[in-house]
């Protein structure tokens, strides 16, 4: 029996405000522990929590970007358990009247959108100076307290390539929004994975785990392979799968269970008491939607309607919004080429060039694939030739007519020259020939074949196949 | 009304050590005392909607701007324990 | 100083803003009586040096802060053994704003350890005795601060009150307290107890120093979310009569559980005067406020089960290491540093909260409150004030109650609904009973201070209680 995976994904993103969440501290990268704290980020005692205006106004921008429903009113709960990096013993996070709801991003479902507190970092060091032969950790609260959204998507992914490319519009989307680093590896965005599989077919959810610590796009898809691997495995062999949090170990590849922070796993939320409901005014709406760039979705939209490009290139141009505003700049240049014409160009031939890249560092100017694919259209150049000298412009840039000039890709038009090469081809393929004469058009395929050889490719081969026809008055 | 386990259960989530003899004592206690609670089990209640902030102002927000942080001395002076610039504490799951 | 003593804190004011006495006399005068505090009702007194006050409007009169208020450098310890000799880094905005007004600090007061008492017998620090008759309690849990006040150690002290702990330590002591409308006064730098009823007040001698004392207090603090600009300025009381004013009796003040005849005696007695003074008498029905005590039971512990989660021995306070890591550390540290009546607590509110009894309890507790908060607004469309006895009996011997938790939690029957429906209500003395002061209570809507305190005035000026017996 084949299993089908059901994923979820559950993001943390750190929001780029200037202070934190609930206190005037400035948020810090990299600088000596425990030098941004104050009395309420380090819950001493007597503090209060008093809400980050900015980091509503972020969690506004991104449940407008995801289509979500903004709550008119939402409050704070605490989320009660033990641990270092901890330090009110709660975190103050959202619960059962989260900031949005609802809301998707291409076609997967946004379940809910919320702010909360990001803890303190636990540092392992090792054998205590105090306590002989016990284990100690060192607490740094600089990162306590740091704005977060926790943005949760429904089970709507089906595979880990899936989940790794809506991650990876999802961060572009943050970027556009401005409203995060969006640096996995830094921690900036942290994803976890809700993941399950149910057989083929079949409508029921099975037994989820919730797979942690997979701090890149790679890990992100290896850990989820991993993991529905596992499960298909335990199902196959007649075992079953257990609800429980795996940490994957990139290294090994391996999922192991990670110990609870609370055993008992009881939170005991209840609605903070230390600050107010968020009602969001018209005024809050109005002022982060003023702030939203033109998204992904948006800009396929408009690629399709206004450029008139197949749905397929307007979203690959819009998901990978380097490649759409490499794509606007050569159609700015272009004068008169066909948009359709410059987007297979640019998704086609010069995307899988470049790779991840940003073509706009590679060395291809604009300028210069734009006047390539007028060279293509003016005939100046064929196709084929055409991407030899793309080749030649990815690997050391320049003008493509001093390349077709240096290399001699010009299209070679009628005239004697090629006359002369379909002579000698002929010449060079008596049987073929024969056939050819005797009514077998099919034949002139080895014919061809030399020409282009002679040529390299720089012949246009409706204009070789009417003089070899010719010259053999078929 | 609350028996030995849910009393040690509790004292678990609210990293409480109990002595044996206290366990029998707190569960007397909680149970003497929710047995008071337990009136309020029998109003009416249905569609009452229950009071977090009895006073209703909302969106008591601060601009985001920085305030002077603490300094670290200070802070570190109040610590038990200080190791490695920060507050030492046994490693979880030590 | 003797005549010194005599005086209120307004007229000492007075006095030094006229020049008959300096700052540095009333500092030097005080501080030696606090110094030789023999109630326990000091944890700390400031050095001997009269600190620089601009007289402003409070005219350098010190006052007293309950243990529970940070001030910088200072110990703030709520009574408690897990925060001995903690120094905050930071000052309370309530004692700010004080000291900001012209009275300087001179010295943290006794408390019921986190506020949770109502004898000032769960102080780690031993309890205070009552300048009345020192075998018995003061109340509590601002229980320093209010024999402090009475017997003359300081002009003048806040408290805090969350059930009650602010008027029924003024009533056992015979002093006044003020316990104001939810989000009066910041609640920022106040160690925590249970966070929606918690409430900063004065306790003082007369209404008149409560008046001014709590017009300094008062204000929106952009440090507490929970805190709003009172609509009014706060007024010194001026009224001499309660014409046209309806006071409602609770139809259950008589037939309260373990209400002592002679208080209901006094009651009685204050009830004919206001009459006299021109005041309607009639009963009213709060048919929610009995359930008020199991309500507060379940959610301020609940609260105070979250807030205390922050001593937990690693940033700063007792930590007692047990040899088996961080969870031993954490138990050790809270069994060793939090006092019985504290462990109690929690557990009890960790236990409301916990899966599967959160509908049962804090949910229902809170719909209750709902209730009671709906049964005083429908009162106060009929009568300007609701009045009761502040505590069901006078001070009780040290010991009478600690065994039983619920009789001393039934202490609170008349304070608690306040509280939950976040309405101001003041404690006045108004007599003795078996020569102890008993207390008689006025709670009005949400900022009615101006007038809560005007109808005092106009009663305990009618009542003429007298308490410079206890200050000798
Ligand atoms: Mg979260
Ligand atoms: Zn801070």
């Amino acid at each position: 029996m084949t299993y089908e995976p059901v994923i979820g994904l559950e993001i943390h993103v750190q929001l780029r405000t200037r202070t934190k969440m609930f206190c005037g501290c400035e948020l810090s990268f990299g600088d000596p522990p425990n030098t941004h704290t104050c009395p309420v980020c380090l819950g001493l005692p007597g503090s209060l929590p008093v809400a980050n205006e900015r980091a509503i106004h972020f969690g506004l921008k991104i449940g407008l970007a995801l289509g979500c429903d903004l709550a008119p009113r939402s409050i704070f709960h605490r989320k009660n358990y033990f641990y270092p990096d901890l330090p009110k013993g709660y975190q103050i996070s959202q619960y059962d009247e989260p900031l949005c709801r609802g809301g998707h991003l291409g076609d997967v479902r946004i379940h809910r959108v919320h702010l909360e507190e990001d803890a303190a970092k636990l540092v392992h060091v090792g054998e205590s100076g105090r306590i002989h032969g016990s284990d100690s950790s060192v607490v740094d609260f600089n990162r306590g307290g740091t704005p977060l959204v926790e943005i949760v998507s429904e089970p709507d992914l089906r595979s880990p390539e899936q989940a790794r490319e809506w991650l990876v519009v999802l961060r572009e989307t943050l970027r556009q929004l401005e409203v995060s680093d969006v640096n996995m590896e830094e921690g900036s965005l942290r994803c976890d994975a809700n993941v399950s599989v149910r057989p083929e077919g079949t409508t029921e959810l099975g037994t989820k785990t919730e797979l942690k610590n997979m701090n890149s796009f790679r890990f992100v898809e290896r850990g989820i392979r991993a993991e529905i691997e596992r499960q298909v495995a335990l199902l196959e062999g007649g075992e079953s799968v257990v609800q429980e949090t795996l940490h994957f170990d990139p290294q090994s590849g391996t999922l192991t269970p990670l110990r609870s922070k609370e055993e008992a796993h009881d939170y005991r939320y209840f609605p903070e008491p230390d600050l107010v409901p968020v009602a969001v005014t018209p005024e809050m709406t109005e002022a982060a939607r003023a702030e939203l760039p033109e998204l992904p979705a948006a800009r396929a939209e408009r690629y399709e309607a206004d450029l008139a490009l197949s749905a397929d290139s307007a979203h690959a141009l819009a998901f990978r919004p380097e490649l759409g505003r490499y794509f606007e700049a050569v159609l700015a240049d272009a004068d008169g080429a066909p948009a359709q014409t410059v987007a297979n160009w640019v998704t086609g031939e010069l995307a899988p060039r470049v790779g991840d890249a940003d073509p706009a560092e590679s060395r291809v100017e604009p300028g210069a694939l734009a006047r390539l694919v007028a060279m293509v259209g003016e005939r100046t150049v064929t196709a084929g030739a055409a991407r030899q000298v793309l080749d030649r412009l990815v690997a050391e840039g320049g003008d493509p007519a001093a390349i077709v000039e240096a290399e001699g890709l010009g299209a070679l038009g009628g005239g004697d020259e090629l006359a002369e090469i379909v002579r000698a081809a002929v010449e060079a393929n008596p049987d073929a020939a024969e056939k050819v004469r005797s009514g077998k058009g099919q034949a002139i395929g080895p014919i061809i074949g030399h020409v282009m050889r002679e040529t390299r490719g720089a012949a246009e081969a409706g204009e070789v196949t009417r003089l070899v026809r010719e010259q053999l008055g078929a | 009304m609350i028996d030995r386990a849910e009393v040690l259960h509790v004292a678990r989530l609210a990293r409480l050590e109990l002595s044996g003899e206290e366990v029998d004592r707190m569960a007397g206690e909680l149970s003497a005392v929710l047995g008071h609670i337990e009136k309020i089990s029998e109003l009416d209640l249905e569609g009452v909607a229950p009071t977090s902030h009895v006073v209703e102002v909302a969106n008591a927000l601060r601009p985001d701007e920085p305030r002077r942080c603490l300094p670290r001395d200070e802070v570190l002076a109040a610590a038990p324990a200080v190791a490695a610039e920060g507050f030492e504490v046994p490693s979880p799951g030590a | 100083m003797s005549d010194l003593l005599a005086l209120t804190a307004a007229q000492l004011g007075e006095r030094i803003r006229a020049g008959d006495v300096s700052a540095a006399e009333a500092w030097t005068a005080y501080r030696e009586r606090a110094a030789g505090d023999e109630l326990n009702a000091f944890l700390w007194v400031a050095g001997e040096a009269p600190p620089e006050t601009d007289g402003g409007p409070l005219g350098g009169v010190p006052f007293a802060a309950k243990d529970l208020f940070c001030v910088r450098g200072v110990p703030s310890q709520a009574g408690s053994r897990i925060l001995e000799d903690y120094r905050p880094p930071y000052t309370s905005t309530a004692v700010e704003r004080i000291v900001g007004a012209g009275a300087p600090l001179l010295g943290k007061t006794n408390q019921d350890e986190f506020a949770m008492g109502s004898s000032n017998e769960n102080s780690a620090f031993g309890p205070v005795l009552n300048p009345w008759d020192r075998t018995r309690v003061p109340g509590g849990s601002s229980g320093g601060s209010a024999a402090a006040v009475a017997a003359g150690l300081v002009p003048w002290a806040i408290g805090t009150d969350t059930g009650g702990s602010i008027r029924q330590p003024a009533a056992l002591s015979g002093i006044v307290g003020l316990k104001p409308t939810y989000g009066a006064v910041s609640r920022y730098g106040m160690i925590a107890f249970a966070s929606s009823l918690d409430q900063a007040g004065p306790l003082t001698r007369d209404v008149t120093d409560a008046a001014l004392l709590f017009g300094a207090m008062t204000g929106r603090d952009p440090c507490d979310s929970t805190s709003l600009e009172h609509p009014e300025q706060i007024q010194l009381p001026t009224a001499q009569d309660l014409n046209g004013i309806r006071l409602g009796v609770p139809d259950d003040v008589e037939t309260a559980e373990g209400i002592e005849a002679g208080v209901l005696e006094a009651f009685r007695e204050t009830l004919r005067q206001a009459e006299a003074l021109g005041a309607e008498v009639e009963t009213c029905s709060l048919p929610h406020a009995r359930h008020g005590i199991a309500a507060y039971y379940v959610i301020a512990p609940a609260e105070a089960s979250s807030n205390l989660a922050r001593f937990d021995g690693v940033r700063y306070g007792l930590r007692v290491d047990g040899e088996q890591g961080l969870t031993a550390m954490y138990e050790k540290t809270r069994r060793q540093g939090f006092g019985e009546e504290v462990r109690r607590r929690i557990m009890l509110g960790t236990y409301a909260l916990s899966a599967g009894y959160y509908d049962a309890y804090y949910g229902r507790a809170q719909r209750v409150r709902t209730k009671i908060a709906d049964d005083f607004r429908a009162a106060f469309e009929r009568f300007d004030f609701v009045v009761t006895p502040t505590s069901p009996g006078v001070a009780f011997p040290l010991g009478a109650k600690t065994d039983d938790p619920l009789s001393m939690y039934l202490n609170d029957f008349f304070t608690v609904p306040m509280p939950l429906a976040g309405i101001p209500a003041i404690s006045i003395p108004n007599g003795l009973s078996e020569g102890l002061p008993t207390g008689f209570q006025i709670a009005g809507p949400a900022f009615s201070e101006n007038r809560i305190l005007d109808a005092a005035f106009a009663l305990e000026t009618a009542i003429g209680f007298d308490g410079s017996a206890v200050r000798a």
